[in-house]
């Protein structure tokens, strides 16, 4: 045995020297360190209740729960994580996946408690000495456990688009929608904010699944119109669509298009297997757009017969005859509209309730009667010469270009407002060749229209000039042309909080000639099919009717939706009526209600 | 199957010894799986006559979570915090293999300095697994006092972890696509700092335990596994270096980066417990090493994660795939069948405990003295939840 062995272990001694290793707590404390997985904390503001992080926790962790004083909201179920300590194993997967990046860990890990109940806590709610905690666990920004970029959807180049009325958006291929489906994370926000509930996680799982039969089952549940919504839906689903915090929305609308694209219109009926017992009662419906086919569907199904009445010579309302066909082909309304009336609705075209019949015979010879009749009448531009020829009505120009009828709008086309009609006018009046000044009133962040469309107009080289308000119109140099007199605007910022309003500055104003001007501001809707007796049940506030929650008016077997009688004023939210209205009328003739 | 000698132990009947206890010349103990010699939870029943072992069993059982199935009901991105409880002292290996064995099976090909950082965390890892050893190869023959300074520096390395991850035990860092975050500022040197400690650590222990008498008067031809029995038995890591066979699965079959580093596979001449203490020992010290190279040249800065798809759907499309790399005790492999679905449709962990624990244990107990039990079970080094996965 060498000596070196015996000797060599009593270097141990040597350590009794040196400082010891421990720390001394809780004289001293020992932070943990900035990236430390600890307790959780949430910014309660910024949490939209979407329950990502509950879906991902594989330890079943963390409930959504109701929490006092935080209310459900459009894009904020009003519902926030509550983690179990017992359960939570602290990886941190609820961070990496929180889409609004509120939810994190701080780097606190001593809790102590005689409570049991204690540990089951929701972040951000408590007074926790660790809420404020700036330290702690973050999601990286180098990495991402969501897809937050949408599919580049194809589109018709604009300087192709203006050539001719050919669909602009050209739709998702297989493998596109599948990425985009896969983006969804199931949260059910657009659901709450979609006015028809659709079942949107749902349908775009069966597009992930690519069953797109039971994706059409799905749609047709709550919406009949599905191509059509998924062309031309002003898609609020996609507003607080909960991916789109920290990248894009999910592409909820060109997905529900997807599914119907993939389905042949002859293969609806087998898919759908629609089943009506016929219950023996008759319902009128006064116009066949989108609200009164909706209403007729879900009335069909009920067991209902149907009798549409429609004004022009065919059904579609403000979808054919309002929308554009490169934004919404003919085909693909038709489509949705064959199948309503496939199921054995009556429909009578060219039959205007109030010219052709009275309200009061359809009172007499239905059990109830809904309306949903758009509104027709545009609003005049409100200046000195709005009556000149050539101010043209932009619904009249786009009901002339579905007709195919010439709207006669020159080469030189001012168009006035900054709605959607405003701007199909527009683009409407770029494919017949001219060149298109838009004029509004306000900011272009101001404009009621769809940035969508905002956005596709000004890549069509559509020249917008913004805070211009119309002061005169007078005649042209010639009778084929027509002068606009408008000025500059200032915005000047509401006492009362609203939204800045445009004041025009007198002394700028400025004398243009063009071919036309399109008159695009605003239309009202036309109640002179009631007689007064009707009317004096009927109560219509700023030019809205009012009806309960089942679309029932003050008259009990006339019940209302659309445009006429809902804020929106967008084909969705028709649709919506139209189911409301169908279980209201069904509701209310078996005595329910 | 190998057959040991038994002329001096009681007769094999049906395969089983037929010890008669009523003889008064046996007697039967379980050790563990309380007992703190047991490398966690697992016991040994062993047939004793007088202090001599006769006979030993092993026996699992105590620790049985099921991950294998828990795994086939979690989605992909679910199983990510799992796998780092498969292998409690050194998690680290299993979350490289679970995200490599997907990485292959999505196609996704983790960025380069994602490949860096994670060579880095493994051998800090194998650092501090290997330290975690050494207090209990020292402790298992009554010298606690170098548990206590192991274990300290096993925690200096677990607070980097934690700066490094987030997690001192369950780093759950190495995310399928790369890793979840870069390195802190100034992390390089506070690992320069904590790699110094433990070097003059080492060169203390090895004045206090490799040159140490009673050490190797216990150590020295305790449980000695010949050449033989290497692929026999199918028994890798240092156990197997140790009795002279350059096999390393760093160097064999590079993953990684170990293609760009510079080491050799450290061997020793004949397997018993001292020569692999020594073994680990110098292995150690490779581990520094082999962290002062990957510091060196890694990039400082760019891409650490590939990215996946939305998480919560994500699909790996069908097809299987085996992965391994070299753990702290030998070869450890992950085989994942995915059915294209959201689940993995089977996953099976083949780590090296296993056989150390089993057959080797069983051979090896035979003989030996039962003070040296605990010493030759630790100088296995085997992890029970590995066993029981």
């Amino acid at each position: 045995m060498p000596l070196k062995d015996v000797i060599a272990p009593f270097y141990v001694w040597k350590r009794a020297f040196e400082k010891p290793y421990t720390t001394a707590k809780p004289i001293e404390e020992r932070p943990g360190a900035a990236r430390y997985r600890g307790f959780h904390t949430n910014d309660l503001d910024l949490c939209i209740g979407c329950g990502t992080c509950e879906t991902i926790c594989q330890n079943e962790a963390i409930d959504m729960v109701r929490v006092p004083g935080i209310e459900a909201k459009a894009g904020d179920s009003g519902l926030r994580p509550m983690v179990d300590n017992g359960r939570c194993c602290w990886c941190a997967l609820c961070v990496d996946i929180c889409t609004t990046g509120s939810l994190r860990l701080t780097n606190e890990y001593i809790w102590v408690s005689t409570d049991p109940d204690a540990y089951r806590f929701i972040p951000g709610t408590n007074d926790n000495t660790w809420a404020d905690k700036e330290l702690g666990y973050r999601r990286d920004p180098g990495y991402r456990l969501l897809d937050y970029e949408r599919q580049d959807m194809e589109m018709l180049a604009p300087e192709q688009g203006v050539q001719s009325f050919l669909e602009v958006v050209k739709g998702y291929s297989a493998e596109q929608a599948r990425i985009e489906a896969e983006r969804c994370v199931d949260c059910g926000l657009c659901v709450a904010t979609c006015p028809a509930h659709m079942d949107i996680p749902d349908y775009i799982k069966a597009v992930r699944d690519g069953d797109f039969e039971a994706g059409l089952r799905l749609l047709y549940r709550t919406n009949p119109m599905p191509a059509t919504c998924g062309r031309i839906c002003t898609h609020r689903c996609e507003d607080v669509c909960s991916v789109g915090h920290m990248g894009d929305p999910v592409a909820i609308r060109w997905l529900k298009r997807y599914i119907c694209d993939q389905v042949p219109e002859s293969e609806y009926a087998g898919i759908l297997q629609d089943q009506f017992p016929d219950n023996g009662r008759k319902v009128a419906i006064i116009g066949a757009g989108p609200g009164g086919l909706s209403a007729a569907y879900y009335l069909i199904k009920l067991g209902y017969a149907v009798t549409l009445y429609e004004s022009h010579d065919k059904a579609g309302g403000m979808l054919r005859y309002g929308v554009p066909s490169y934004r919404l082909p003919y085909e693909q309304l038709d489509r949705d509209i064959d199948y309503i009336l496939s199921l054995g609705a009556t429909i009578h075209y060219n039959t205007r309730v109030g010219r052709d019949i009275e309200l009061s015979e359809l009172m007499e010879g239905f059990d109830a009667v809904f309306f949903s009749i758009g509104l027709t009448e545009p609003y005049g531009l409100g200046v000195e010469g709005e009556k000149h020829p050539r101010v043209l009505s932009g619904l009249q120009v786009l009901e002339d270009v579905t007709h195919d009828r010439d709207p006669g709008v020159g080469k030189r086309v001012a168009v006035i407002g900054g709605g959607n009609v405003a701007m199909d006018a527009a683009r409407v009046s770029r494919r017949l060749g001219a060149e298109v000044t838009l004029l509004y009133r306000r900011r272009i962040e101001d404009m009621p229209a769809d940035p969508e469309e905002i956005h596709e107009a000004q890549d069509e080289q559509i020249h917008f000039v913004t805070q211009a308000i119309p002061v005169r119109v007078e005649d042209g140099p010639s009778p084929q042309q027509v002068n606009i007199l408008w000025g500059e605007a200032e915005m000047v910022a509401d006492k009362a909080g609203g939204r800045p309003r445009p004041v025009l500055m007198e002394d700028k104003i400025h004398t243009e000639t063009y071919d036309s001007i399109i008159s695009a501001i605003g239309q009202g809707g036309d109640f002179g099919f009631l007689s007064d007796e009707h009317a004096s049940q009927v109560e219509v506030k700023r030019g809205k009717v009012i009806a309960n929650e089942y679309r029932q008016t003050g008259i009990p077997r006339l019940f209302v939706g659309g445009d006429v009688a809902n804020s929106t004023a967008d084909a969705i939210s028709a649709i919506a009526d139209g189911h409301q209205a169908a279980v209201g009328i069904d509701r209310f003739l078996s005595g329910q209600v | 199957m190998f057959a040991p000698d038994r002329s001096k132990y009681p007769k094999m009947v049906d395969g089983k010894p037929a010890v008669d206890l009523d003889s008064e010349k046996y007697v039967k103990i379980w050790h563990g799986p309380q007992h703190p010699g047991i490398t966690g939870n697992m016991s040994l029943e062993l047939t004793l006559c007088g202090d001599e072992v006769v006979e030993c069993k092993t026996h699992v059982g105590y620790l049985h979570r099921g991950f294998e199935k828990l795994m086939e009901r979690r989605t992909w991105i679910q199983n990510f915090p799992v796998v780092c409880r498969i292998a409690v002292p050194e998690p680290a290996f299993n979350e490289y293999l679970y995200a490599a064995a997907l990485e292959d099976l999505a196609g996704i090909e983790p960025p380069e300095r994602a490949q860096w950082i994670r060579n880095l965390n493994l051998e800090m890892m194998r650092l501090a697994s290997f330290m975690a050893w050494l207090g209990g190869q020292a402790g298992a023959f009554g010298q606690g006092t170098i548990g206590q300074w192991t274990i300290t520096h096993r925690d200096y390395l677990l607070d980097l972890f934690e700066e490094m991850t987030g997690g001192r035990i369950y780093h759950m860092y190495m995310i399928p696509g790369g890793v979840r975050a870069g390195l802190p500022d100034g992390f390089e040197e506070r690992l320069e700092a904590v790699l110094k400690r433990c070097e003059k650590l080492l060169y203390e222990i090895e004045l206090v335990l490799l040159n140490n008498a009673v050490f190797k008067a216990r150590a020295v031809g305790l449980g000695v596994i010949d050449k033989e029995m290497i692929d026999r038995y199918g028994i890798t890591g240092p156990n197997q270096r140790a009795c002279g066979i350059a096999r390393d699965v760093r160097k064999d079959v590079p993953y990684l980066v170990y293609d760009q580093l510079d080491f050799e596979p450290i061997t020793g001449t004949a397997s018993d417990c001292y020569e692999r203490t020594v073994v680990r020992y110098h292995e150690m010290h490779q581990c520094i090493d082999l962290c002062r190279q990957i510091v060196a040249r890694m990039p400082k800065d760019g891409p650490f994660h590939q990215p996946l798809p939305n998480v919560l759907h994500w699909r790996i499309p069908p097809g299987e795939t085996y992965v391994k790399a070299e753990c702290t005790r030998g070869e450890k492999g992950y085989y994942v069948v995915s059915d294209g679905s959201q689940h993995p449709r089977r996953i099976c962990i083949r780590g090296p405990s296993y056989t150390h624990a089993f057959p080797v244990m069983e051979k090896l107990a035979i003989g030996t003295d039962i003070a040296d039990i605990a010493g030759l079970m630790v100088s296995l080094h085997t992890y029970p939840p590995e066993i029981e996965r």
